[in-house]
């Protein structure tokens, strides 16, 4: 069995999720009623038996590290290996690529003694097998392989994302880089495979003579050097690029075939744990087609909406197509409807919050 | 190992022959309860909230899923560079070996786990009891008191006393006298079966006990009356809390049950004392728009398309369209199909009930559906 070791790079993210990656990385926005978006990630890299995993930083990381902890719910708090988390050494150099994140980190792979390294980042709700990316690398002789999907999606904002064009043999002929996907292109899910003293040498060379910022650009200018396999994805997997898309690949996982692909199909996706009891549910409760996190307390309607963990409904309370973030209270008779309510939202018996269209989100601890 | 103030002794080892099959293949403190725990949760929270870090937890009937339950202690915060929880079961050494004979021979075998530590006191429990418990305000009283022994009591009705151990005390809370299920109690004191003893005491007595043929070597019947007996300072220290031993299927019915009320006495939510327990891992629950979900406890993984009434749902169970879950506890990843009615029932971990059966009645019994048989009982 080959060694790999795993790279959670969340560099070069976007946060553009207004309010939720106002104070915290989009890694680490909440997801799906208990979990942090990266928790998928890193989930799918402990189902693969990969027990040395980075991740790459540069701000907003507050939440990440109290989240991530020692590693311990990954089963990555190792004698050999485990969770390094990885803040930038030089502040100074924060407008520079990701390439240089890398460079910094030459040791990390130089000393793993890995053959392969597996880079993905923390914003994609997914449940991929990596074993079997690694088992068609091999199979396909390939230097470098690449994750994609295709672009089906109605969500995506059509922005920012990264496509790839292949030949007959899924060898990967062009990668352009932050353009609009159009529905049926192949996006490539910033996920890749290759050797060890490949990555330390792309890295090197790219860092040496200045000619390349990002890791992808690295790859992208490469093609026509080494063998890139494209690995398709045929999972369910998000394309989050706005509060838009967020609310409604949020509203996905109330379709039960998503969450039994997601969630039990598969490995299982870790998370930090709160012991929160469970949830309960009042006699005037009144839930359907919803997702309730333990730790809430029900007394009034919740309907097509996403619950975390730790939240008061009082009595008479409405809340309509929304996603209400932990530790949320829902004062009696109060009506939600339409919004996302970040962290610790409080509102107050009988106040109405509502938005029209688009789905409004209230900043954490705000008091309505 | 460094010393310690107080090392805690945790008997697991019942076999809780009242629980019928639930128990076929585990343990009594390794029952689940309350929608996501294990009885034994309750102890070692507690010991974890009270700041006892060194636990012994003396297994003997069908240890496996206990065992692996309690693992390193992690989930507890018990997993310590020094202390921290450590399994005792039986073990033969170069003398032979024997099974745990009585509550207090199980303590007596494992001395030589209490004397590496050096501790002022004992805390013995019992993994049986679901309560919430500050043991170190318990010390304190104890050491305040000067006490050799002192012994948990709760008022129970009169008319219940007979069941129990009863203790009677002089006007300075000093037990006096015990017995043992009295027909004509003299109080209404019970004991928890929480007991903290001075370790130098306990230790002669645990020796002395040993070499009494007689003796059933159990700390009710024979440690604590031989302390009273020569006059050693056994004091009672009051709990006006909740407490329930979860010995019988209706009590553990109605403990579980006693958890649906609006306000109930046992608050398993407190931020300040978190009812810790091992986590399945599983995505929230999901009720589907057909569903009805009223007085009950629902735990994560769970799915349900039908009606749940007054009942607790442990984590990953199925409850199919036009099922209706009444007044019942149904243990986790129990599947249950579509038109499935069950009513005053407890359900086994992993049971599949199949579309449109009916389990349970209404007619004052519960019953309880384990390793495919259903066996019912009076209220």
């Amino acid at each position: 069995m080959k060694k790999v070791v795993g790279v959670i790079n969340l560099v070069d993210e976007k946060n553009n999720l207004s309010e939720l990656t106002n104070h915290r990385s989009f890694a680490s926005v909440p997801f799906a009623g208990r979990y942090r978006l990266i928790d998928f990630s890193l989930s799918n890299m402990t189902n693969a038996g990969i027990n040395t995993v980075a991740v790459f930083t540069r701000e907003k990381y507050r939440s990440l590290f109290d989240h991530l902890g020692s590693g311990r719910e990954w089963d990555l708090d190792r004698h050999r290996g485990g969770l390094f988390f990885q803040p930038p050494a030089d502040h100074e150099r924060k407008s520079e690529g990701d390439i240089s994140s890398f460079y910094e980190n030459l040791s990390y792979f130089k000393r793993s003694l890995s053959d392969y390294v597996l880079v993905t980042n923390g914003q994609l709700v997914w449940n991929v097998d990596f074993d079997q990316v690694i088992e068609e690398h091999e199979a396909q002789n390939a230097d470098i392989t690449v994750v994609y999907k295709p672009c089906d999606d109605p969500y995506t904002s059509g922005k920012n994302y990264n496509v790839l064009y292949t030949n007959d043999d899924e060898r990967v002929d062009r990668l352009n880089l932050d353009v609009e996907a159009l529905p049926g292109d192949n996006v490539y899910l910033n996920t890749f495979l290759m050797k060890s003293s490949l990555l330390i040498s792309l890295v090197e060379d790219s860092v040496g003579s200045g000619k390349y910022d990002t890791i992808n650009e690295a790859i992208a200018g490469s093609l026509d050097r080494y063998h890139v396999h494209a690995y398709h994805f045929g999972g369910y997997v998000t394309f989050i690029d706005s509060i838009e898309s967020y609310y409604r690949y949020s509203m996905e996982m109330l379709d039960p075939n998503v969450t039994q692909e997601l969630f039990y199909n598969k490995g299982p996706i870790y998370t930090k744990v709160k012991h929160e009891s469970p949830a309960k549910y009042l006699e005037s409760s009144n839930v359907s087609n919803s997702l309730v996190a333990n730790g809430c307390k029900i007394s009034g309607t919740v309907e097509n909406s996403i619950l975390f963990r730790g939240i008061r409904v009082g009595k008479g309370a409405v809340i309509r197509n929304s996603i209400i973030m932990q530790k949320c209270e829902i004062g009696e008779g109060a009506i939600i409807e339409n919004v996302i309510l970040d962290k610790d939202v409080s509102v107050s018996p009988g106040e109405t919050v509502r938005s029209e269209d688009e789905p409004r989100v209230v900043a954490k601890s705000t008091v309505i | 190992m460094s010393k310690k103030r107080c090392v805690a002794m945790l008997l697991a080892g019942g076999q809780g022959t009242r629980l019928g099959k639930l128990t076929t293949r585990l343990a009594k403190p390794a029952v689940p309860f309350g929608g996501k725990y294990r009885i034994i949760d309750f102890t070692l929270s507690n010991c974890s909230n009270s700041g006892i870090d060194t636990v012994g937890v003396l297994t003997q009937y069908q240890p496996y899923i206990l065992n692996s339950y309690i693992g390193i202690g992690s989930s507890w915060d018990l997993d310590r560079k020094n202390g921290g929880v450590s399994v005792l079961p039986p073990y033969l050494g170069q003398k032979g070996g024997e099974w745990y004979r009585g509550t207090a021979n199980a303590i007596y075998q494992n001395m030589y786990y209490i004397k590496q530590y050096d501790p002022e006191y004992v805390l013995v429990i019992s993994g049986d009891h679901i309560y919430k418990m500050d043991y170190s305000e318990m010390l304190d009283y104890h050491e305040e008191r000067g006490a050799d022994a002192t012994i948990a009591v709760l008022e129970v009705p009169w008319h219940e006393a007979s069941r129990f151990g009863i203790m009677n005390t002089d006007d300075e809370d000093r037990i006096v006298e015990f017995q043992e299920k009295p027909a004509e109690p003299k109080t209404n004191l019970a004991s928890m079966g929480i007991y903290i003893f001075n370790w130098k005491a306990l230790e002669k007595y645990l020796t002395e006990d040993e070499q009494n043929p007689e003796s059933s070597n159990d700390f009710g019947k024979d440690i604590i009356p031989a302390m009273i007996e020569d006059q050693k300072n056994v004091f009672a220290y009051s709990f006006d809390g909740y407490w329930k031993d979860v010995g019988t299927l209706q009590s553990l019915w109605e403990a579980n049950m006693d958890l649906l009320d609006d306000d109930p006495s046992l608050v398993l939510n407190d931020p300040a004392w978190k009812i810790y327990s091992v986590n399945p891992n599983q995505p929230p629950q999901y009720i589907a728009p057909q569903a009805k979900v009223t007085r009950s406890l629902v735990n994560e993984g769970c799915v349900v398309y039908g009606d749940v009434y007054r009942s607790v749902l442990f984590y990953g169970v199925h409850v199919g369209l036009g099922s209706t879950i009444k007044n019942s506890i149904i243990m986790p990843n129990v599947k249950i199909g579509a038109n499935v009615t069950i009513e005053n029932a407890i359900v086994e971990s992993g049971t599949v009930v199949e579309d449109g059966m009916t389990l349970g009645s209404n007619d004052g019994s519960i019953s309880l559906i384990a390793d495919g048989e259903i066996v019912s009982v009076p209220k």
